[in-house]
């Protein structure tokens, strides 16, 4: 299983598409890995420096329909070999959803109120997520500040993110 | 209840159903090519698990860059080469048996009505003109059918458009779908299989039936499917002559994967052709449709003819036909890509490629090539081409290109006028 705790990063938008997060140029490459340098590298937003903001960050919270675009699995890809494996917002586009679970990554909705209180409190300093899977826990830090937030998961989600994702799940399971 | 062909499918593949509303189901066939594949074998190689679940029902070709034009579609062709052959697939298509993989692999016999197909490739629809369930998927369901012979799909909803009517002369498959499209829009079908049926669908050649499900993708549809039937039993005769007694026999067999009479929809349309012109896009979306005859202002500076949409023998015989003793205006630059080498050697032994060349087109060799822009007829920017292929997304056949999506009978007498036009020459009686 991966990790999923981590620093966070904050993007605060609604509506980041897959062009955002990966530039379809890059959708030739052969590898996974190859993808790492360009994540979200067309992505214009206040304060946010690509190859910058998400160095050293493990964990992104952003707002609503994140992952809209075309269905390309190259964007949690890019997600994933740059260490950050949980992506949390308001809602998600389903496949990039689905994408992230068969990736054996955590895609996870919490309420619009929870969001807006995350980014209220934490966005703009420096925030580490502690996330406690077999409880289904979210604990947000910074500074002193803690926030504790419970979250949902289907069995099947949390068997793909269990097994590591839908590869590995398929070959222990068929 | 009654059921729907896809639901007739799924029953007889299903093998799990793990929740969130998914299906666990069987793979009979497992398509691949050079474009998508290689990451797939890649990140199993990573994964430490480079095997096959089944080499007999993997099938591969080369076909979208072929013979490569760089380092990069080299790297490309050799990665899948290479592990077709440490992995004894036999059935892998490389340069002088390669061409356009949805054309190709029906040809070879290898879809057949009732089967499962997944290729990390939009167009896989095209295969359930066989009365089979085919779909694109991305790389880990392709990963995962490599692997284990199975794919994820959540239960599928079916959208049955009845297509009924009299075809004028000089109307094909294509101005068909494209009103499908220009009917129920880009999303129209999002997420569900589309049957086919009704007078019109039951009449059309499987050629003419992969052309409409090819498209099925354009409006949003997972795949667009067919009734098998005798059409069906006739095409595929050579191959199955051996599994069934006589084809009456295989006919009762492949009933089977007919849709019941009470079967549940998500919605029925009822699509009358009647009246229907030939028909072109002129945006960069496939639903935006007008009748040719409103086009013809439109300068064309390509006209290429090919692709797994109308690359097929009976969609150059049309052209062809409309081409035979003319020449092409000066301006235009034609292209056929004869999709298979087998319509290739056809369309030799049938004179095609000599009307072709006399009336100055450029012949290639099968391969996707200008269809998805990566060669063999990339536009410059400001170009124009009216084509027989199935996206006019912006830049798809170069970028600031524009691709007027056509029938090969209007591709050709676009060629022949310098500019978007219906064809008033009909293919001879019996051609
Ligand atoms: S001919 Fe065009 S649409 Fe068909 S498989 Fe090739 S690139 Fe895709």
């Amino acid at each position: 299983m991966k990790t999923f705790s981590g620093n966070v990063l904050f993007l605060d938008r609604s509506d980041i598409n897959t062009d955002e997060i990966i530039p379809a140029k890059y959708l030739t490459e052969i590898t996974k890995k190859a993808l790492g340098p360009h994540l979200l590298e067309d992505l214009c937003l206040e304060g946010f420096t690509p190859g910058k903001s998400t160095r050293d960050k493990q964990v992104v919270v952003s707002r609503s329909n994140f992952g809209c675009g075309s269905s390309r699995e190259h964007a949690p890809w890019a997600f994933e070999v740059n260490g950050i494996h949980v992506v949390i917002a308001e809602s998600f586009a389903r496949i990039f959803r689905q994408n992230m679970f068969n990736g054996g990554m955590l895609a996870v909705e919490l309420l619009p109120d929870t969001i807006a209180d995350l980014f209220n409190r934490f966005a703009g300093r420096r925030t580490r997520l502690e996330t406690d899977f077999a409880r289904s826990i979210f604990t947000f830090t910074a500074d002193d500040e803690v926030l504790t937030v419970p979250f949902e998961l289907s069995d099947f989600d949390r068997a793909l993110v269990e097994a590591g994702g839908w590869v590995e799940y398929a070959d222990a399971n068929y | 209840m009654g059921r729907t062909i896809v639901e007739k499918i799924f029953d007889r593949h299903r093998i799990d159903t793990p929740g969130g509303d998914m299906h666990v189901i069987r793979l009979d066939v497992v398509a691949c090519h050079e474009i998508t594949t290689p990451i797939a074998i890649n990140d199993l190689v990573a994964r430490g698990k480079d095997r096959v679940f089944d080499p007999d029902r993997i099938k591969a070709v080369i076909d979208h860059v072929t013979p490569a034009k760089d380092s990069k579609t080299a790297t490309q062709g050799k990665i899948l080469r290479d592990w077709a052959r440490r992995h004894n697939i036999r059935d892998f298509f490389d340069i002088g048996h390669n061409g356009v993989c949805h054309a190709l692999f029906p040809e070879k016999g290898f879809i057949r009505p009732g089967y499962t197909a997944i290729m990390g490739d939009s167009h896989t629809c095209t295969y359930g003109a066989f009365g089979a369930f085919a779909a694109g998927v991305g790389t880990t369901d392709l990963e995962v059918g490599i692997l284990k012979g199975v794919c994820a799909f959540r239960t599928p909803e079916t959208l049955r458009i009845d297509i009924a009517g009299d075809l004028a002369p000089g109307v094909y498959a294509k101005d068909v779908i494209l009103s499908v499209i220009a009917r129920i829009g880009v999303n129209g079908a999002t997420n569900k299989v589309i049957e086919f049926g009704g007078p019109v669908v039951a009449a059309m050649s499987m050629e003419e039936r992969m052309t409409l499900c090819n498209m099925a993708i354009e409006a949003g549809g997972t795949c667009g499917i067919c009734a098998p039937d005798a059409i069906t039993v006739d095409y595929l005769w050579e191959f199955i002559q051996n599994d069934y007694p006589d084809k009456a026999a295989a006919r009762a067999a492949f009933a089977e994967y007919g849709p019941d009479n009470d079967a549940h929809y998500a919605d029925v349309i009822h699509h009358d052709v009647s009246g229907l012109e030939p028909l072109t896009t002129f945006g960069h979306k496939p639903d935006q449709v007008k009748p040719v005859r409103e086009m013809t202002h439109q300068k064309v500076d390509q006209v290429y003819i090919g692709s797994c949409t109308n690359g097929r023998i009976e969609d150059l015989r049309v052209a062809a036909a409309v081409l035979k003793e003319r020449t092409i205006a000066p301006a235009v630059r034609g292209i056929v890509s004869p999709a298979t080498p087998k319509i290739y050697r056809q369309a030799l032994q049938e004179g095609l490629i000599e009307i072709f060349m006399r009336a100055g087109f450029c012949v290639t060799n099968p391969t996707c090539g200008a269809c998805l822009g990566m060669s063999n007829g990339v536009l410059a920017e400001g170009e124009v081409c009216a084509a027989t292929t199935n996206r006019n997304f912006n830049g798809r056949m170069g970028i600031g290109g524009m691709v007027h999506l056509v029938s090969p009978a209007t591709a050709a007498a676009s060629a022949i006028a310098g500019h978007l036009a219906p064809s008033n020459r009909q293919p001879e009686q019996g051609a």
